[in-house]
């Protein structure tokens, strides 16, 4: 079963089975862009490593359920993953993804990781994020060096929806983070208006240029969301996000994008994922991560509606876990995992990616799903579909994708 | 121009007395010009304070840096130290935050026996709170800045694995102590303490084609969950990963960052002969009772060549040793270091002459830092009218300078700690091995900005939590009108007199406000909070 599947799987990565090989991927293709064309990328990190083989387990493989006696999900009967496509299901609580899987808006791309094993989260979220494995002292982030050399100044082109700016939107850049939309305002009280208009002056005159832009392009952001009352701007009718900061999260990126402020690249995050222990499969843990994660992308896509297709949306994480379970019920840090990417121009409702049974001579070490696809191939592709004529050099140095995965039509 | 009193001169001789290979200097003082003590605090002790301008004042500049380079009347003042006793994580060691500070899994662990212990995340809080404490009120603020400095230079974060318990001893025994010592021995002690050794892995890079001992994965459910790469192996190597090897993470970043920069003149060759001279400097009882280990099992005893020079085999411990010895005095890291202390201190694009003095001064001086740091004071490049206000503030420095300034009554809680996060500055968490920028680009975004903002108008007007100002204990102006104000705030938070332009601004704020009320028929008595938010929120506050 597994080696034809796999080299079905392989000729699809291939890019073979569709148009892929007409838009064999060429790294300086910039002359094919044109601003028009260009989508909204919104990425969420999933934080802590997540198991891909619950996410969109291979439920017909005897491999995987012979080395996980208690988490792996059924193929059938009660709990059972639903069913995709060859030997994959998707995890039960992952269902509001459904009707998106079925309308070809959602892809799978398994066995997805770091071209070297990294398994510490730090260094995996570092090389993930900074777009060069391996390379430590990378000072800029993959998102960021995809938005450098625009002329646009839309100042609310590159935001992240979190505390802190994550590391693959440091650099040259400008881009701003925020934990809610409703916080990034002045909190001047009674004396808002004075406040803010004399701060305004203030950096109007600021003798250093750069504190005079920045300052610039936060009070246009200020008031371009006051004006606009983006912070209030409640859902679409009939769209209700999961509690939790994630759907607060994906519900604010959503206003950005039904606001039209120019938007061009959001991030975000959620945590939970790092399952060491008492991971459960249909239900527990991981399962209510998995409802959470889910719920908030369908009433993501649902707020914004039409305007989904002109928006990409990448779930991925940095590191996959191991295929065993462990002596606490749970898996520890593995290599390859799952991402999905949804969204406008995606052909979805497959599973990309080469594949295969997970017997242990085919593991990484002989214990962890493989690296078969590097984790830069899809966001390169992501980011030529969104980003025409973005530099994938600049974004991706000293990397060579290999054939196009054809995730995009 | 200042005289320097009897008292700091013999400050000065003494301090020579104790340097080993002093370097002349010049008798004379450059020309500080107009505000000199106000720049010298701002760059070298997190801005002025009432405090230590009176104390410029009274030592004089070379005295006062003399004084504190010899830790002079540093003494902790019995009011930090009070605040400081509520944080016990601050005096324990690695083995006693790791036992009462365990992981999740632990502490239920602890729990089903009866025993409810404390978070991990409460060793990071303690210890930023410390940092923002000393940094404000501490009798010895160029103390602060340099463990700022340094501790930027050898960065490690909290973020990684078990750093989380090491990072408190990490500041506590290996920076501090030696920033005012000589810089081979703050590379060492850098290089031989735990969260390094985590940190850039080294602890676990073993020579090439060294045996697996035993299949321990199945061991690996029981380790706490930020502890999983470090493995439970106390008294063995380091190998509960896959497979035992070469890590040349350490190996590159002691070159590029703690060393010789990344344009040094070291190849990748360098870097894997650098990496096997380390194989073997480990840790003992990483979960328990990390201490520093030497594994000869694991060491490569083969002959290495480093930048030319032979190391020989059979060497031991001690290869790691010559390594240090010859990276310390090596030209390439006499200028990165000059470059970095000179970007640090005088601008992000220091002039090239003092670069050079710099660097020669390391190499004559054989690395001894406080003569890099009279070095730099004594420069007429750091007194130049154009290094005057030509650093903008990093999160951390803007914050404490705003304490500093409003004479706040502290006691940090977790909000303050999180405002710097969100300024993008999470104390102990820089999120690479290159630490938090020096430059100030990073540091200027408009969601940092509106933070430091909210900061402002959050710490004059009484809402952060922890931090207490008394405007009028600050500024009273013999007559209450706005003018007056804006003039005796300004001289009082920025240290100098404010711009013709930042006076008009937020004189024409006031005036708006004014009308406001005045239309609702009040009186309208000056809005000094507004005052002090528009001051420490303003661009020329952002400088230093």
């Amino acid at each position: 079963m597994s080696l034809m599947l796999s080299r079905r799987l392989l000729l699809r990565a291939l890019g073979l089975s569709g148009v892929g090989l007409a838009f064999a991927p060429s790294l300086s293709n910039r002359a094919l862009a044109s601003p028009a064309s260009r989508r909204t990328l919104v990425t969420v990190f999933l934080r802590g490593g997540v198991d891909g083989l619950s996410l969109v387990p291979p439920v017909e493989d005897a491999a995987y359920h012979r080395a996980r006696p208690t988490l792996a999900l059924r193929a059938t009967g009660e709990g059972a993953a639903l069913k995709l496509s060859g030997p994959f299901g998707l995890h039960p609580r992952l269902e509001p993804l459904l009707p998106l899987w079925n309308e070809g808006r959602l892809a799978v791309l398994h066995g997805v990781g770091l071209p070297t094993p990294v398994r510490s989260h730090f260094d995996a979220q570092d090389f993930v994020e900074s777009g060069t494995p391996g390379r430590k002292s990378t000072p800029d982030g993959w998102l960021n060096r995809a938005l450098i050399a625009e002329e646009s100044a839309a100042p609310l082109r590159a935001v992240a929806l979190q505390a802190t700016l994550p590391r693959a939107l440091f650099g040259d850049a400008g881009a701003l983070a925020m934990g809610r939309l409703e916080e990034f305002r002045l909190r001047a009280g009674k004396r808002g208006a004075e406040a803010t208009r004399g701060f305004a002056a203030l950096y109007a005159g600021a003798v250093d240029q750069a504190l005079r832009t920045t300052g610039q392009g936060a009070f246009d952001a200020l008031s371009q969301l006051d004006e606009e009352h983006l912070a209030r701007l409640p859902p679409t009718s009939g769209v209700e996000y999961p509690r939790g900061p994630l759907g607060q999260r994906l519900g604010d990126i959503a206003r950005l994008i039904r606001g039209d402020v120019g938007l061009e690249v959001a991030a975000t995050e959620m945590g939970g994922w790092d399952t060491h222990a008492a991971q459960g499969a249909a239900t527990g843990t991981f399962a209510n991560r998995c409802a959470e994660l889910a719920g908030a992308l369908s009433a993501f896509a649902r707020d914004v509606g039409p305007l989904l297709e002109q928006v990409t949306v990448v779930v991925l994480t940095e590191f996959g876990r191991t295929v065993r379970e462990n002596g606490s019920r749970g898996t520890d840090h593995g290599v390859g995992s799952a991402m999905l990417v949804l969204g406008g121009g995606v052909k979805g409702g497959r599973v990309y990616g080469r594949f295969e049974s997970l017997t242990p001579d085919r593991l990484q070490d002989g214990r962890d799903v493989p690296a078969w696809t590097d984790v830069r191939a899809p966001l390169a592709e992501v980011l030529r579909a969104c980003r025409p004529g973005v530099d994938l050099t600049r974004v991706f140095p000293g990397f060579t994708p290999g054939p196009s995965l054809g995730l995009f039509a | 121009m200042r005289l320097v009193s009897l008292s700091s001169l013999a400050v000065v001789l003494l301090s020579c007395a104790s340097t080993p290979h002093p370097v002349a200097r010049s008798e004379a003082p450059p020309d500080y010009g107009p505000g000199a003590e106000v720049h010298l605090l701002q760059r070298w002790a997190f801005g002025p304070s009432e405090r230590d301008l009176a104390e410029v004042r009274r030592l004089g500049v070379r005295g006062w840096v003399e004084a504190r380079l010899a830790r002079k009347d540093a003494s902790v003042s019995p009011a930090l130290e009070a605040k400081l006793q509520e944080f016990p994580t601050l005096t324990m060691s690695m083995g006693q935050l790791l036992s009462d500070y365990p992981a999740k899994k632990e502490r239920e662990q602890a729990l089903l026996d009866g025993r409810e212990l404390e978070r991990p995340a409460r060793i990071g809080l303690e210890l930023s709170a410390a940092k923002v404490l000393r940094a404000v009120e501490g009798s010895n603020p160029l103390e602060e800045v340099l463990v700022d400095f340094w501790f930027n230079h050898f960065n490690v974060s909290a973020d990684k694995g078990a750093v989380r318990w090491m990072v408190t001893s990490y500041e506590r025994d290996a920076i501090r102590p030696h920033v005012f010592g000589r810089f081979r021995d703050l590379l060492e002690a850098t290089a031989r303490h735990p969260a390094m050794l985590v940190y850039l892995d080294n602890w676990r890079s073993t020579r090439d084609g060294m045996p697996k001992l035993g299949q321990r994965l199945s061991r690996r459910g029981v380790a706490p969950m930020m502890m999983e790469e470090d493995g439970d192996g106390d008294d063995e190597p380091a190998v509960s990963g896959p497979r035992p090897g070469l890590n040349e993470n350490y190996a590159r970043e002691l070159l590029e960052l703690h060393t010789l920069g990344v344009d040094g003149g070291y190849s990748q060759q360098d870097v894997r002969e650098v990496a096997r001279s380390f194989t073997g400097w480990s840790i003992r009882h990483p979960r328990r009772a990390p201490e520093f280990l030497f594994r000869r099992r694991a060491h490569d005893l083969d002959a290495k060549e480093v930048l030319g020079q032979v190391i020989p085999a059979r060497g031991g411990e001690e290869d790691g040793e010559r390594v240090l010895d010859l990276l310390a005095r090596h030209p390439a890291t006499a200028r990165h270091l000059a470059t970095k202390l000179a970007r640090r201190f005088v601008s992000d694009t220091p002039p090239p002459a003092l670069v050079d003095r710099l660097a020669k001064v390391f190499l004559d001086s054989e690395g001894d830092l406080p003569t890099m740091y009279r070095a730099l004071i004594d420069s007429p490049e750091f007194w130049a009218p154009e290094a005057r206000g030509a650093k903008v503030k990093t999160p951390f420095e803007f914050v404490v300078s705003a304490l500093r300034a409003t004479g706040a009554q502290v006691e940090v809680r977790p909000r303050l700690v999180q405002a710097l996060a969100r300024m993008g500055e999470p104390l102990y968490r820089a999120p690479a091995p290159t630490g938090f920028p020096e430059v100030a680009a990073p540091w200027v975004n408009s969601g940092a900005l509106v933070a430091r903002l909210n900061f402002s108008l959050d710490l004059v007007s009484g809402r952060l939590p922890g931090a207490r100002v008394s405007l009028a204990s600050l500024a009273t102006p013999s007559t209450p009108t706005a003018e007056a104000w804006v003039d005796t705030l300004g001289r009082a938070l920025l240290g100098t007199t404010p711009s013709e332009e930042t006076r008009a601004t937020v004189l024409a704020a006031l005036s708006r406000r004014n009308e406001a009320a005045s239309a609702e028929g009040e009186p309208s008595p000056v809005d000094v909070q507004l005052v002090a938010g528009l001051l420490l929120g303003s661009p020329e506050f952002q400088r230093q």
